[in-house]
């Protein structure tokens, strides 16, 4: 049997300085990082959510109306306990602009800026979004402004994305490849001995299938981004730190489904590999039933009794069999999440139960954070 | 070979899109299935290498490379119709390029060895359009691939296609690439792939559950499917519906709970108090959930697109489940 996760334990220790709520994407990742964020303001923290893509009833009701890469305050939270709730979206073009701002002179800075190997790089390469939300997350973090911060990873394909896609951005940004490729296209320089045979099929393929053009737009960028090279790096390295630091707390959510337990599986040993502190799975819409643990076959057979039996029984009859269906639902869920807690018996759990409806308001996203807490 | 009536006669390329967690490869295979019958051949491609459709059927990982993986849905109980074949491929973007560069350009093995190199990273990351025109470069191929005597290899071909969020620019490929060589192999291959992607031929089908955001999603996805000139939204598929268990005006109505109490005592439960009160509470939640899906539904269905409901399957989906689908796509009109 795991252990049970213990929510306020985490949010209440001061020195949990950063939650990491993770997970593949329509596993209600966003609507956790939320619960949490509000839970632990109203107990007493300052927190900042960062959210990268949020529903809009859910935004909404954390009062997020614009993307604009600040964070606000956010109104009706509970502060008797002094504490306070500020949630952003992120906005990965922006943030990746400033970064360029911050560490370039400004006439370079608009040269980078206006490059269309960078616009679509900052808008639409694979990674960005990922790099952005660390880069957004170390920024927070330096500021020390908020005491805790929960961020909610990119809806990725894969939960292991958002660990993986900085570290691959910052390669290529800074690989061999790159330079020696865009190398040849630099206007008078002859190609060197050195430039193997092997080096220029690839170039000649490269120009192939995407033109001189792309190519050389990929070496103005790489010319003027030269000198930032190394700052871009240890932003990244001290980002990838901060989530191996001691008051990291890496939660992984999932559904109780095959697929989204099969990513929180290759996730919980991958934060293993990375030395990055796991506090635990979130299984999010479970469904029991609290009330009776009438069983699913015994169920069926008083409904089948009832539908054979003259009486106005109808009501009852459709009850029963409703209830079947849930038992057999939470039966399959946890068979399914039984095997991810045999395979990681020592991973602390908590579940939220399946809501009958949506949450999109602060009393929502309250109960959640209450049944996430009871759980425990 | 029976004739029969669908809602998407003349479609030769079923792209299949939906949010994350509405069981959007699910569908895609039970579409597949369906297609599937009196001796059609039917090509299911899995476009994001997860490996989705070889855990779907059972199989180890599918290689880059069309392979039969089951029998599609037959019309007939009683065996006059066996049913097709379903052939899938799962398409990466290395293989798709290595792919690319065999038929145009004959350099298979030069490829290999850029691949050693990097060379698949590092042109799809500097021209990210590249990988997407790729993927659907093979699936418009395969749609479009006759056989020697003329006909085609295909009857059907189904594309798992990018999440709703991603799929209007895995499609728009003459936008995608337009950052790239105006003229050349890659900008006339792109053309070549439109002229496929924006044609009656193709329908680009959106899963969804009834849920808000997947709902808004659908709404968003077709939306900007709409506004670019060619594309052909098909239909909505309602994946996982929860059905009412009694009628719209029974759910208004607030249980008489000792009235269940009396009626399970006569189905002879035992504790009848208790476990009414659990059972009507159950039954309330169910009606807020129906009035949820209800709504949800509602919105769907203002899209004007033909909506298919597939029910949620309690057991989880093996082959039986997928045929159970596949029957219900077939029997809506889907297929």
């Amino acid at each position: 049997m795991n252990p049970r996760l213990d929510m306020d334990r985490i949010i209440d220790d001061r020195r949990t300085r950063i939650i990491v709520c993770c997970g593949s994407g329509g596993v209600g990742k966003t609507t956790a990082a939320a619960a949490i964020g509000l839970r632990a303001a109203e107990r007493g923290r300052q927190v900042c959510v960062l959210t990268v893509d949020p529903a809009r009833r859910l935004a909404q009701s954390m009062g997020l109306t614009s993307l604009d890469n600040t964070p606000r305050l956010v109104e009706g939270v509970f502060d008797a306990a002094g504490g306070s709730l500020h949630a952003m979206m992120l906005d990965m073009k922006r943030t990746f602009d400033e970064v360029v701002e911050a560490h370039a002179d400004p006439a370079r800075a608009a040269q980078i800026l206006a490059n269309p190997f960078y616009q679509s790089l900052s808008s639409s390469f694979a990674g960005t979004q990922e790099y952005m939300a660390m880069e957004k997350l170390g920024q927070l973090r330096r500021s020390d402004e908020w005491d805790l911060i929960v961020v909610d990873t990119p809806p990725s394909r894969s939960a292991l994305d958002f660990l993986d896609a900085p570290e691959r951005l910052g390669r290529f940004l800074d690989g061999r490849l790159i330079r020696v490729l865009a190398s040849p296209v630099r206007a008078g320089r002859p190609f060197t001995k050195v430039l193997n045979a092997g080096l220029t099929v690839m170039t000649g393929a490269l120009t192939k299938l995407l033109g001189a053009q792309v190519l050389r737009d990929a070496q103005t960028f790489i010319t003027a981004f030269d000198t930032m090279f190394g700052g871009f790096r240890e932003r990244a390295e001290a980002t990838y730190r901060l989530l191996q630091a001691p008051g990291t707390s890496f939660l992984v959510v999932a559904a109780p489904e095959p697929d989204a337990l099969r990513e929180a599986s290759y996730f919980v040993e991958r934060l293993d590999e990375e030395r990055m502190p796991l506090a635990g799975l979130i299984l999010n819409r479970v469904h029991s039933s609290p009330g009776t643990k009438l069983s699913a076959a015994r169920s069926l057979a008083a409904a089948e009794t009832l539908e054979g039996m003259t009486g106005d029984y109808a009501v009852a009859a459709a009850a029963l069999r409703l209830h079947a269906e849930r038992m057999n639902l939470g039966e399959r869920e946890r068979r399914v999440s039984g095997a991810f807690m045999s395979a990681h018996p020592a991973v602390p759990v908590a579940e939220i139960m399946a809501l009958p409806t949506d949450v999109h308001d602060l009393a929502g996203l309250r109960r959640i954070g209450e049944s996430l807490a009871l759980a425990g | 070979m029976t004739a029969r009536d669908t809602d998407w006669e003349g479609v030769r390329l079923h792209v299949v899109t939906g949010k994350g967690g509405t069981g959007k490869t699910t569908v895609a295979a039970a579409l597949a299935l369906a297609l599937a019958h009196g001796g059609r051949k039917v090509l299911l491609i899995e476009a994001e290498g997860r490996q989705g459709i070889a855990r779907l059927f059972d199989r180890p990982p599918l290689p880059y490379e069309e392979r039969r993986i089951a029998i599609g849905l037959g019309e007939a109980s009683d065996g006059r119709d066996p049913g097709g074949d379903v052939y899938a491929l799962a398409i990466d973007p290395e293989g798709a390029l290595l792919d690319y560069l065999k038929m145009f350009y004959n350099m298979r093995s030069a490829g290999v060895a850029l691949t050693k190199l990097g060379l698949v990273d590092f042109a799809t990351t500097i021209a990210p359009g590249l990988a997407d025109v790729l993927v659907t470069g093979k699936a418009t191929e395969a749609a479009r691939r006759r056989r020697p005597g003329g006909g085609y290899v295909y009857d059907s071909v189904v594309l798992d296609a990018p999440p709703t969020g991603r799929v209007g620019r895995f499609l728009n490929v003459t936008a995608e690439v337009s950052g790239l060589a105006k003229v050349g192999p890659i900008r006339a291959h792109a053309d070549t792939v439109a002229n496929v992607i924006k044609s009656p031929q193709t329908a680009v089908h959106f899963v969804s559950t009834l849920e808000e955001m997947p709902v808004q999603e659908t709404l968003d996805g077709i939306a900007e499917l709409r506004g670019i000139a060619g594309m052909q939204v098909g239909g909505i598929v309602i994946n996982m519906a929860r059905p009412a268990v009694l009628s719209r005006e029974e759910l208004k109505v607030a249980p008489d709970v000792p009235g269940m109490a009396r009626a399970l005592a006569a189905a002879g439960l035992h504790s009848t108090d208790m476990l009414a009160a659990a059972l009507a509470e159950e039954l309330a939640e169910h009606a807020r959930h129906v009035e949820l899906q209800d709504r949800e539904r509602a919105e769907l269905e203002a899209a004007g697109q033909p909506i298919y409901e597939l029910p949620m399957i309690a057991e989880g989906i093996d082959l039986a489940a997928l045929h159970r689908l596949a029957a219900e796509l077939r029997d809506q009109g889907a297929a």
